[in-house]
């Protein structure tokens, strides 16, 4: 079955079985930021941006994914400049293993992208699906208040 | 110091946020075949007949193993050194299967979904055998788990004791009856899992001179490639390790756990070859930490110091025993290396039952001594009506002690005298009681339907495993005064290629910048026993501290015959004459390369110490009960650590704040019920609840200033240190709070109720 959907910016026209999942897909066309952990939508390594809001792609089957606009981690920096959260990240040693990383960077955004009045309960509450067993979320979670409150202040 | 002590980003910080391909599956092997284990759903049984007759018929299908393909072979699955410390008493497959869980075969496919409708075609004909699920009964069940034929290191087959210790200094038992006070307590701490977010991964296949390489997420690659090769019966000299990034590993990946499965199928088949667990197979088959009841029974004179330390430990290894003795021994090590008391004597069974393998989790046993022992000293304080931090603080080893534990229990065998250079358990305690506002805390009254406690314990770890734990580093210059460090060492996520190359950059002064590390391949790195036991930083830091020096030695001495003066000295990254002439470090390499004097600038060195300075650490917990529901909420907890010197300080409080989740994970949340066949009850993270961003409590982290001579530049260990103290700083808390007392983990909201007493 072809499947139309828009993937990191570009148009794609997928010839695969309807059933299979987003994250298959994704890692067979090696998008590999997009990490398998658990298969049923619990860790959220395999998160990606579907339409602007974070899902789990484990969850996602291809079918679902036609008209969507699908991004991944691969989207977000140029070869020469990193996105804002993850240079937050980076400055706040958010990363430690770096597996659920990519996961948390797209919760992030997805927040981001809501627009609405950052908190620390909104942040813990975007990355709560995405469980991570070195860091204890302490510095992601700053990292993430950090810079998506630059952003408010920026658009107000 | 220009680097040390700073915070240094990480060097693979920028790889890791871009998600760029640098984990074991994120590439593409063509052809490759995809591996399924076929796991055993009984608990205890024989294999009277294994028919795969259909599943090897199955379109797809290329190679099926069961036990008929091996001959018997017992090895250990631990990562540790050799001869290993541990009973041999596993097989690749084996015709007995001893846990739900366990291999019964595995099959190599063209894909996963091909492999496992293969595993339903197998046909198994099973007889089912007693089980045991319970320590105290397996050592007199009467009948024996594991064969004596074969099988070897096991303590006592017949009793089912995979690993016994026991050791005593002074007289316990006279100095006991003279004490002024005894207590006596019985603790226990349950089954944990590792809960790594990056499932065991293994990719084999074999290069273009046939050998065998293995591409897996380890934390041991030189032990895989040793063990490998023993169970495959091939030469260490036909296999390549390969260790990329690891997503997490937490002593789970101190195991060979399939890697000898996959590269079975390369080897018969020529093929390339994947095996990924899922997380079911993950919270079913990996590793867990070891259960152990622990009675500890404490003596005191009148003026409350420590007369005596009698500990009873009984460990449940589950199915096989990888890490049975030195779990339990580091239980007796770190338990008995806190307190000062002239007499102690330890007595430790680790006993097989027929539940899930238990292996080396993060601690390692230290878990298992803390708990008990700090839920103790709680309850002494209580009893004797002081203030459980002083009672610490007068009974804790000072700076100069001998701890003579150290001396008599070793990994496996009779260990090394320590004195303790270095500690600031005494500033951790002072520091901990002001920031968790303890005083205020202690003596506030309680009233309504939510009641606060806090609660204190400390803790004591190693770092690396003394005259056994080496590491090995190599360094070579580049002609732009930069530097390739390659070192066996395994960053397991920690951030030690990080903090090793903030050592090489300290010793040769350059920018971190300058120094580009690569770990670990058996192929091309240095020998390392590879990452745990906290001996990273401690003992692979050591020697690249070693090899950076003897590399910048030889600049200089290179330096010296370019400038053709006798005496000259390294000033920032110049070799500078007395006359004031000078030369670049990048110059003298390019020298060295192309023109005079030629060779290449390098350094190699090996680092094992017979020392391993403890780090310390104290945490105050404080708590939420809810008395309506025997809920605990932990609100905030304060954690002050003495590692000796920082390397990182970003990172070293990572190390922390992700340490203390996984101690309230084991106290509060992480629960593993099985049924009565001995079956694992919750298979998923829904139900398996590790911490999450919402559950997280505030945090406080500090560092004691501190120093330890043996260290490199004043370092000691910093991984496992964290994870002890905070389970029983919680059950103190709750003590505090509603007065119970909890002497089993995990905490049960049921006793909770049923115990309150509410002052």
């Amino acid at each position: 079955m072809i499947i139309q959907f828009e993937l990191n910016g570009r148009l794609i026209k997928a010839d695969t079985d309807p059933g299979t999942t987003l994250l298959e897909y994704l890692r067979g066309v090696e998008l590999y930021s997009v990490k398998h952990g658990c298969d049923h939508g619990e860790c959220g390594a395999c998160t990606v941006l579907m339409n602007s809001k974070s899902v789990n792609a484990c969850l996602i089957l291809m079918h679902a994914v036609g008209g969507k606009k699908i991004e991944t981690l691969e989207s977000f920096s140029t070869h020469e400049q990193l996105h804002e959260i993850q240079e937050s990240f980076l400055q706040a040693g958010a990363v430690q293993c770096g597996f659920c990383t990519p996961g948390m960077l797209l919760s992030v955004e997805a927040l981001d992208r809501e627009n609405g009045e950052v908190t620390e309960a909104k942040v813990k509450d975007a990355l709560n699906g995405n469980l991570c067993r070195c860091t204890g979320y302490v510095k992601p979670v700053e990292a993430a208040l950090k810079v998506l409150k630059k952003n408010q202040e920026v658009s107000k | 110091m220009k680097i040390i002590g700073k915070d240094t980003q990480r060097i693979d910080g920028e790889s890791l946020v871009r998600g760029k391909p640098v984990f074991t599956d994120d590439m593409k092997l063509k052809d490759i075949l995809q591996v399924k284990i076929l796991h055993s759903p009984i608990a205890h049984a024989r294999i009277l007949n294994i028919n795969t007759t259909q599943a090897e018929a199955l379109d797809g299908v290329v190679a099926v193993f069961t036990h008929k393909d091996f001959k018997p072979h017992y090895y250990t699955t631990a990562g540790q050194g050799y001869p290993e410390p541990g009973p041999r008493d596993m097989r690749i497959l084996d015709s007995t299967v001893r846990y739900v869980g366990d291999r019964v075969a595995f099959v190599a496919a063209e894909s996963l979904e091909i492999a496992q409708q293969a595993l339903n075609l197998i046909e198994v004909e099973y007889e089912e055998l007693p089980c045991i699920f319970d320590v105290q009964k397996s050592m007199t069940a009467g009948f024996a788990l594991h064969p004596s034929e074969g099988t070897s290191g096991i303590h006592d087959i017949n009793k089912n004791i995979a690993a016994h210790l026991d050791a005593e200094l002074g007289d316990v038992d006279t100095a006991l009856k003279e004490s002024a006070y005894v207590f006596e307590g019985t603790y226990s701490t349950p089954f944990v899992q590792m809960a790594h977010i990056e499932p065991h991964i293994s990719l084999t296949w074999l290069d273009n001179d046939n050998r065998l390489v293995i591409r897996t997420s380890t934390q041991v690659p030189h032990h895989v490639r040793r063990i490998v090769a023993e169970v495959l019966d091939i030469p260490i000299a036909r296999i390549r390790v390969i260790k990329p990034r690891i997503g997490g590993g937490f002593g789970g990946k101190q195991e060979i756990l399939n890697e000898e499965v996959v590269g079975a199928v390369s080897l018969k088949t020529g093929r390339p070859a994947r095996i990924e667990y899922t997380r079911e197979e993950e919270l079913l088959a990996a590793r867990v930490r070891h259960p152990e009841l622990v009675t500890f029974k404490l003596g005191f004179d009148k003026n409350h110091l420590m007369t005596a330390i009698d500990l009873d430990i009984l460990e449940d290894c589950g199915a096989y025993g990888p890490h049975a003795l030195t779990v339990m021994s580091v239980t007796s090590q770190k338990a008995l290396s806190m307190y000062k008391a002239p007499n102690i004597r330890v007595n430790g069974d680790g006993v097989y039952t027929n539940l899930p393998i238990a292996g080396a989790f993060r601690g390692y046993g230290a878990p298992q001594a803390f708990f008990p022992l700090e839920s103790l000293m709680d309850e002494v304080a209580e009893k004797l009506d002081v203030d459980p931090i002083d009672l610490r603080q007068k009974n804790v080893f000072q700076v100069g002690d001998d701890v003579p534990i150290a001396k008599i229990l070793g990994e496996g065998r009779e260990g090394f005298p320590m004195v303790l250079y270095s500690t600031e358990i005494a500033a951790c305690l002072n520091e901990g009681r002001q920031l968790s506002n303890w005083d205020t805390l202690r003596s506030t009254k309680q009233s309504g339907r939510y009641r606060t406690g806090i609660g204190v314990a400390v803790a004591g770890q190693g770092s690396g495993i003394p005259g056994i734990d080496m590491g090995a580093a190599f360094i070579k210059m580049n002609e732009d005064a930069s530097f390739n460090l390659l070192v066996g060492a395994t960053d397991l996520g920690t951030g030690s290629d990080t903090a090793l190359a903030q050592i090489a950059a300290e010793v040769l002064n350059v920018g971190i910048e300058k120094i580009i590390v690569y770990s670990s391949d058996t192929d091309m790195t240095p020998f390392d026993t590879g990452a745990y036991a906290s001996s990273t930083t401690y003992i692979s830091g050591t020697a690249v501290l070693k090899a950076a020096e003897q590399c910048k030695s030889m600049i200089l001495e290179q330096g010296k015959k370019l400038l053709q003066v006798d005496e000259a000295q390294i000033v920032d990254t110049d070799v500078v004459a007395a006359d004031g002439s000078k030369i670049s470090y990048a110059d003298i390499c390019m020298k060295s390369f192309y023109t005079e004097e030629q060779l290449q600038i390098m350094g190699t060195a090996s680092h094992l110490s017979y020392d391993s300075p403890p780090p310390f650490n104290a945490t105050f917990a404080e708590v939420e009960v809810d008395t309506l529901t025997g809920t605990t909420r932990v609100v905030k907890v304060v954690s002050v650590t003495d590692a000796g010197q920082i390397i990182n300080p970003k990172m070293a409080e990572g190390q922390v704040e992700g340490a203390i989740p996984q101690s309230l994970g084991m106290a509060l949340t992480e629960f593993m019920p099985f049924d009565s066949k001995g079956r694992m009850l919750n298979l998923d993270f829904n139900s398996y609840h590790i911490y999450t961003a919402k559950d997280m409590p505030e945090l406080v982290i500090r560092f004691a200033d501190s120093h330890e001579p043996t260290g490199p530049y004043g370092a000691k260990a910093v991984a496992e240190i964290p994870t002890s103290a905070p389970a029983p700083a919680v059950t103190n808390a709750i003590y505090n709070a509603v007065g119970v007392r909890v002497r089993h983990l995990p905490v049960q909201p049921e006793q909770i109720l049923a115990e309150m007493n509410l002052k």
